[in-house]
């Protein structure tokens, strides 16, 4: 359950480079991409791995420097949310930012499969909603909205309750945190069983 | 009952087992590595005491951030050599053959896989890069994984997937001279948008389709993640076979009969029923050019800038503004007179050998605008490097004042030293016009091999078929 700060960003087919530009993913980690969010759009001055943010001068137009928006945790986007580059830098700079939950009419598919890896909900709502969302959003300094990932709701600030639907599977991992590797590894025998008889069928696959 | 798609045929082949709400797990015969997705999935590995379960199946390759100049100092930038080094010190603590940077086979993760033979008919191959959907060109399952997938396929062999719905662009006919798998790609896009084959697996198929290379295959394929589908795919044919046969890691003797026999199954049976179908008209694609700042911002070189007054939609009309404004073109100029600054001929979309032929072909005998400060030609690997040196391609680049470079992934994401300067424009072969995708500023245009070069000769956009 979050009831977070949401931060609008007014623009379809935002793609993973202006999530996180090329010159942070030479990174061998995993964690401190925050800073660099959308770095492109959120400064003036161009941005290099190493840099310290407070050194930097941030591009007052872009909305997640607006100070209304300071400490936001849900993100609000149009769609093809995501699209472009499979780098998974794009959900650990959200992450590492604060975002939990993003809303969108749609998002990219390997983006969208990452978030679940990284502890990000991604809600797809349809795209007349998620356009009210955004009006009641630019209406309503402080506006916040109640995501519940157990029932499957969003609620606004007027009460609307707007239900999405999230794979049973994805859900459970994310609600429970459980480390996916571990899991498939339950399964160690029927991958043992299919290796075999492919073995046999496609030999050449295993030369 | 009517028959399977190659999807289906591909997807039932690598089933290891199902939970009941269909998420299946799903059988990985070859796992492509670079060092810019993998760092951090070995890291996880050693973390939780892993071993890979298979190395044999896996193999590496630097690509995005070697250099493509002079690599007798290695890699000057002490962050790019860090993650070229920790590749190559994963690879060694566990065991994955690598293609380092020295190696004549190094190049492009998606043009030495199928140069190698790594690549097969059948196969299903994950990559942590987007552009893995290249590799369906072979009748396979391919597509791009994150990190943490990396990880998974490197411990289990397997990943969870649900079946995605399935899509056939049927182009028929034929594509006239001078129009290319680039432009088909283009047009494709242009057509159904970047998100139109979201949550699909998209097999090309028809007559225009069968009469392309290889390497116009693997174009194509490499783009269908550009309209949003994790899986490009065409179905095995006598091209597809005579490609693979010889290669280093292909089979042969029997293993080479009972893999063919198998091989010639992977197409899409007459009767089987697709989710959506969209058809063209190969005779009526033109080469394409993009204006803007997504690849389905595109019209043909003929065409003009559109008025983003005319937008579809509200939310279409903010895109095109901004996008404009970006790329500093103003509503209905004509393609034609956009000028140039840099050509980039290269990248895991256009970087193969008949890449080449198709550019040097429109170069011959002719040179660089002065108006064009940088023509730059990247071959996709060391071997397709050799071949071009061997066909003579080197000189007919030189000669035009083009230049001539190291494999690599180099201008078409800009992680190593070859990059736009703000302002820049650039006619480029590669596959994504993001804002800041080529250097932060550029703007870039994509076109086919062909188009980028005619483009370099006139400082500006032409059409190569009267060129």
């Amino acid at each position: 359950m979050l009831n977070g700060l949401v931060c609008p960003l007014d623009r379809a087919n935002v793609d993973t480079d202006a999530i996180i530009p090329k010159q942070f993913l030479k990174s061998i980690k995993r964690s401190g991409f925050g800073p660099n969010l959308f770095d492109e759009w959120r400064y003036l001055d161009h941005g290099e791995p190493g840099m310290d943010p407070a050194s930097r001068q941030p591009n007052p137009d872009f909305v997640l420097n607006f100070p209304r928006y300071k400490g936001a945790s849900v993100l609000l986007a149009r769609d093809n949310f995501g699209c472009g580059s499979s780098r998974e830098h794009a959900p650990w700079a959200l992450e590492d930012y604060g975002f939990r939950a993003i809303i969108a009419p749609s998002y990219a598919d390997i983006f969208y499969n990452n978030c679940f890896k990284n502890g990000i909900l991604p809600i797809v709502l349809e795209a007349a909603t998620v356009g009210r969302l955004f009006a009641e959003c630019d209406a309503s300094e402080g506006y916040r909205l109640l995501v519940d990932l157990d029932k499957q709701t969003v609620t606004t600030p007027g009460g609307e309750v707007l239900a999405f639907e999230v794979d049973g599977g994805r859900k459970h991992r994310l609600l429970n945190g459980l480390d996916d590797i571990g899991l498939t590894l339950l399964q160690s025998d029927k991958i043992k069983a299919y290796e075999e008889r492919r073995k046999t069928e496609a030999p050449w696959l295993f030369a | 009952m009517s028959g399977l798609t190659l999807f289906q045929k591909l997807w039932d082949a690598h089933v290891v087992h199902v939970e009941s709400d269909g998420t299946t797990l799903l059988y990985i015969d070859r796992h492509l590595v670079h060092e810019v997705t993998s760092p951090q999935a070995f890291e996880g590995l050693k973390l939780a005491h892993r071993l890979p379960r298979r190395v044999d199946a896996a193999v590496a390759v630097p690509d995005h951030n070697v250099p493509t100049t002079d690599r007798s100092q290695g890699i000057t930038d002490p962050v790019s050599r860090l993650q070229v080094e920790t590749l190559d010190a994963n690879c060694a603590t566990f065991g994955i053959r690598e293609f380092k940077m020295g190696d004549i086979r190094q190049g492009i993760v998606h043009v030495i896989g199928p140069e190698e033979g790594l690549t097969l008919p059948g196969m299903t191959v994950v990559c942590g890069d987007s552009h893995t959907s290249t590799h369906g060109a072979f009748g396979a399952l391919a597509f791009g994984i994150g990190t943490s997938e990396v990880e998974h396929v490197l411990a289990t062999q397997c990943l969870w997937q649900k079946p995605s719905k399935t899509l056939l662009i049927k182009v028929e006919g034929v594509l006239g001279r001078g129009v290319t798998a680039k432009d088909i790609a283009l047009a494709v896009i242009g057509k159904i948008g970047t998100a139109g084959g979201t949550g699909y697996a998209m097999e090309f198929g028809g007559a225009a389709i069968r009469g392309l290379s290889m390497e116009g295959r693997m174009t194509l394929c490499n783009m269908a993640i550009e309209a949003g589908a994790r899986a490009g795919m065409v179905a095995v044919d006598d091209t597809t076979i005579d490609y693979v046969k010889g290669r280093p890691f292909a089979p042969t003797g029997a293993a080479w009969d009972q893999a063919v026999a198998w091989w010639k199954t992977l197409h899409s049976d007459a009767d089987a029923a697709f989710d959506s179908v969209v058809e063209l008209d190969a005779a009526a694609i033109e080469p394409q050019v993009t204006w803007g700042t997504s690849p389905e911002m595109v019209t043909t070189v003929h065409g003009r800038v559109p008025d983003p007054a005319a937008a579809p939609s509200e939310v279409k009309r903010h895109d095109w503004t901004r996008a404009l404004e970006y790329m500093g073109l103003s509503a209905a100029t004509p393609i034609e007179q956009i000028s140039i600054d840099k050509v980039f001929i290269g990248s895991c979309t256009n970087s193969r050998i008949e890449d080449l032929r198709e550019a040097a072909a429109v170069v011959r005998g002719r040179k660089k605008a002065d108006s064009v400060k940088l023509a730059m030609v990247v071959p996709g690997s060391g071997l397709v490097k050799q071949q071009a040196e061997a066909e003579g391609l080197d000189r007919i680049f030189l000669d035009a004042g083009f230049e001539w470079r190291e494999p690599g992934c180099s201008m078409c994401l800009a992680m190593n030293a070859d990059r736009l300067e703000p302002g820049e424009r650039c006619a480029s072969t590669s596959n994504r016009n993001f804002e800041g995708r080529q250097g932060q500023g550029g703007r870039t245009h994509l076109v086919s091999p062909a188009m980028a070069a005619a483009a370099g000769i006139a400082g500006h956009f032409v059409d190569v078929r009267t060129f």
